[in-house]
């Protein structure tokens, strides 16, 4: 599928248009960090005001105690070593552990954790810490349980779809192994190359193709968890109905590893397009962009895959910071289409008359191409997909991912454009235009105080007061946990705190996050 | 320099010149290709294909020539089943101005080779008398690498092959071709009609814009058989199988000079 569209099959000799592969993510040289000389400044520098819990410290006998249990090559204690597992991805968190453990088994899981409530120590579950909210590292020294080693696909079902693999799997790999058998996985994002399919449970994680194919709320048929006790939760089933009592997946589906360890996942897979088309269209108003996409819904409507926006700002820094080159003339917007379904000479008529509307609809796109072959289209969607990673060249990102009514989700991006003038390099706004999901980003060269405090909590303001979401689909994680009363009903926050309790006592899995310290 | 203005405008005066261009639909490159459990050939069978990517560089330079005013008329050509409209449609929506389809029945089409492929563009030569032929130097199913050279023993016109740049010669009346060769870079001219093959750095392959993929559904597409070309597809080889390339076995590092003096004579390679 798209996942492998490009990457590793391309042949020497087409070098020259050849896309970036779908890993990169992981693999491209990061950006200078702001302040100590390469490295980010530590998150308890940058939050203060939070107080390290009443844990244990880690002790020598602890030590002896993990190595009994993966084996003293998996306990990793090295600082150098350590330090990569203390700084996330975007590179505006560096923790303060000071202990890996890379557990192969849910057995060896579970005597962890068992051993750490016991013992009262904190720890953080994480799989290929490609999070975006500081959720998947360190605040202090809690111990970073690592998913990476357990990383078996299990079975695949080509009949009824099912995928059962190990929490550690990195989601691109998920991808190719289904398509041998004619089948995808049910999500995609710009972090497929890194990321494990246990973490993209953890966080629920959205991506491009929601739209189609739905949340992992849906596609999940069964988990396997460790709890904060140490219990092991199997609740591992392949069915596709089964209502037999509370659905206990769904809290920890999105509980960002607050409420246990994700170890094993149950994944409905659907079939694997014969069809895929992409149009990449240029627009001048935000208006003819929800235009565009009233179209789109009516005339593409059951083989619409993915329907998204980038404006004029987050172009420039795709063309500007990675050199990536846009095949269309300057736009204020551009969209792009995509369809997926079982027969292209259909399909391809379908997006013809989705093309002619478009062209005759009024302020509507004249400016736009429709990709030829697989090089094309990988090109064109990796001038969505490596937004992030260009705004990082400009030095440090402010992200942001909001959910508000399709007609406020540009009004937020022109606002802060204003509010923050002069004082950021760039705001770029695009997104899942099709999920109502706004990514808002902010850069500067450093960090800057001064223009954290302008735009929060100002933007997670703007966004309650039109009822949408601070958080669409990356989580709360640490960053955004204080605004959580933003998108929830205060009684509601108390629920998830009593369901926090009840799994976990000593509050030892996950701490700082998610939930507001009170 | 006088000289060589007045014989530019003369060639541009003079319609500009007519291209044929060849378009193949094969397996997109991005696609891992798979061999048939029988060994007869690749799986071809709801596999995403698309223009090779060679003709899209040809189709290219042809629609260049046409912006630049060096040629006048381009025609687009793909002789296969009836998808290759689709890939004729993509040329259309490049800028070429009409298209030919020499439509192979399936049965015939596993076993067409360059041979008859460069006869039945002979055949089509003699009809549309094109000035030039830019073909792609080679298709990525089968690398031949043979259809363009053919082509020209079969027409006898001069052929300039691998090209990555051409241009009017200094009088202008010929073309001057660069030519990609493993020693570096031969420049040659050769006079109208040839044929020319494309190479990787000819160009790059613009995208197909809106308007003109709307424009492309209105371009004539006309079909022809091979009967009526009068070419015969009798099969001049046959396929014994297609297997994958062995899997690589793993290698052995030494320590030393003796080792590998060793390890040599153990397989028999030195006594």
């Amino acid at each position: 599928f798209q996942a492998s569209r490009a990457a590793s099959l391309l042949p020497q000799l087409l070098l020259r248009r050849r896309p970036a592969p779908a890993g990169a993510f992981a693999l491209l040289a990061r950006p200078a960090s702001s302040a100590s000389g390469g490295l980010p400044p530590l998150t308890t520098e940058i939050h203060p005001g939070i107080k390290r819990g009443a844990f244990s410290q880690l002790t020598d006998a602890d030590l002896s105690a993990f190595e009994a249990i993966v084996g003293g090559d998996h306990v990793i204690k090295d600082a150098d070593e350590v330090l990569s597992y203390n700084i996330d991805w975007l590179r505006i968190c560096r923790g303060q552990g000071q202990l890996v453990l890379r557990p192969k088994t849910t057995e060896e899981v579970s005597a962890i954790v068992r051993h750490c409530n016991k013992r009262r120590l904190a720890v953080v579950p994480q799989g290929g810490n490609t999070g975006l909210v500081g959720g998947s590292v360190p605040l202090f020294d809690e111990i970073v349980i690592s998913t990476s080693r357990m990383n078996s696909l299990l079975s695949i079902d080509p009949v009824s779809g099912v995928l059962v693999a190990e929490a550690g799997c990195v989601l691109e790999q998920l991808d190719r192994e289904a398509a041998s058998q004619g089948l995808m996985m049910p999500l995609d994002l710009g972090a497929k190359g890194s990321c494990q399919i246990g973490g993209n449970l953890a966080t629920n994680a959205g991506g491009l193709r929601l739209l189609r194919y739905g949340s992992l709320r849906g596609t999940t048929l069964g988990l396997e968890a460790v709890l904060p006790t140490g219990q092991v939760l199997d609740c591992l089933t392949t069915l596709r109905k089964d209502n037999t009592g509370y659905d206990i997946k769904q809290l920890l589906i999105g509980s960002e590893g607050t409420l246990g360890i994700i170890t094993k996942a149950a994944i409905l897979c659907p079939a694997r397009p014969k069809s895929v088309q992409l149009a990449f269209l240029g627009l001048d108003s935000f208006q003819a962009v929800l235009d565009t996409y009233r179209l789109a819904r009516r005339s593409l409507g059951e083989i619409l895959s993915a329907f998204e926006f980038i404006d004029s700002e987050s172009m420039r820094a795709v063309k500007q910071n990675l050199g990536l080159s846009c095949p269309l003339g300057e736009h204020s917007f551009y969209v792009l289409a995509e369809t997926s379904g079982s027969n292209e000479t259909h399909d391809r008529e379908k997006l013809d008359g989705f093309i002619e509307s478009v062209m005759s609809m009024d302020g509507c796109a004249t400016d736009g191409t429709v990709a030829q072959d697989a090089g094309q289209f990988a090109h064109l969607w990796s001038l969505r997909e490596r937004i992030v990673e260009s705004l990082l060249v400009d030095g440090y990102e402010y992200k942001y991912d909001v959910s508000l009514p399709l007609a406020d989700i540009y009004r937020l991006v022109e606002h802060m454009r204003t509010r923050l003038d002069g004082r950021v390099i760039r705001t770029a706004g695009y997104g899942h235009l099709g999920d109502g999901n706004l990514h808002l980003n902010f850069t500067t060269p450093k960090f800057d105080a001064k223009v954290l405090e302008l735009i929060e909590p100002h933007v997670f303001d703007w966004v309650r007061d039109r009822r949408g979401s601070v958080s669409a689909e990356h989580g709360l994680g640490l960053k955004k946990s204080q605004y959580i009363r933003h998108s929830k009903a205060d009684f509601a926050v108390r629920v998830m705190a009593e369901v926090k309790r009840l799994l976990d006592p000593n509050g030892i899995m996950n701490p700082y996050k998610v939930l507001p310290d009170e | 320099k006088y000289i060589h203005i007045i014989n530019k405008a003369d060639m541009a005066a003079s319609k500009g010149l007519k291209i044929l261009v060849g378009c193949k639909r094969v397996i997109d490159y991005a696609v891992k290709v798979r061999v048939k459990p029988d060994r007869s050939g690749v799986v071809t069978e709801g596999v995403k294909h698309s223009m090779n990517p060679f003709d899209e560089i040809a189709v290219e330079e042809a629609v260049r020539m046409k912006e630049k005013k060096l040629a006048g008329e381009a025609v687009a050509i793909s002789v296969g089943p009836p998808q290759s409209q689709e890939t004729l449609r993509t040329a259309l929506a490049m800028g070429i101005d009409r298209a030919i389809h020499v439509e192979i029945p399936l049965a015939q089409l596993e076993k067409l080779q360059p041979i008859h492929v460069s006869k039945l563009l002979a055949k089509v030569c003699e009809s549309e008398k094109p000035d030039l032929v830019i073909l792609g130097k080679q298709a990525i199913d089968d690398d031949c690498n043979q259809t363009g050279q053919m082509l020209a023993a079969l027409l006898d016109w001069p052929q300039a092959t691998f090209a990555s740049k051409i241009e009017p010669s200094q009088d202008s009346k010929q073309l001057r071709v660069t030519r990609e060769v493993d020693g570096g870079l031969e420049t040659i001219d050769v006079s109208v009609p040839a044929v020319v093959t494309s190479d990787l750095r000819l160009n790059e392959p613009r995208y197909a814009t809106l308007p003109n993929i709307m424009k492309a559904k209105k371009k004539p597409l006309a079909k022809m058989s091979p009967d009526q070309l009068g070419v015969d597809l009798q099969p001049r080889q046959e396929v014994i199988s297609v297997e994958d390339p062995p899997v690589r076995k793993a290698g052995a590092k030494v320590e030393s000079v003796e080792d590998l003096v060793g390890k040599l004579r153990e397989k028999g390679l030195v006594k």
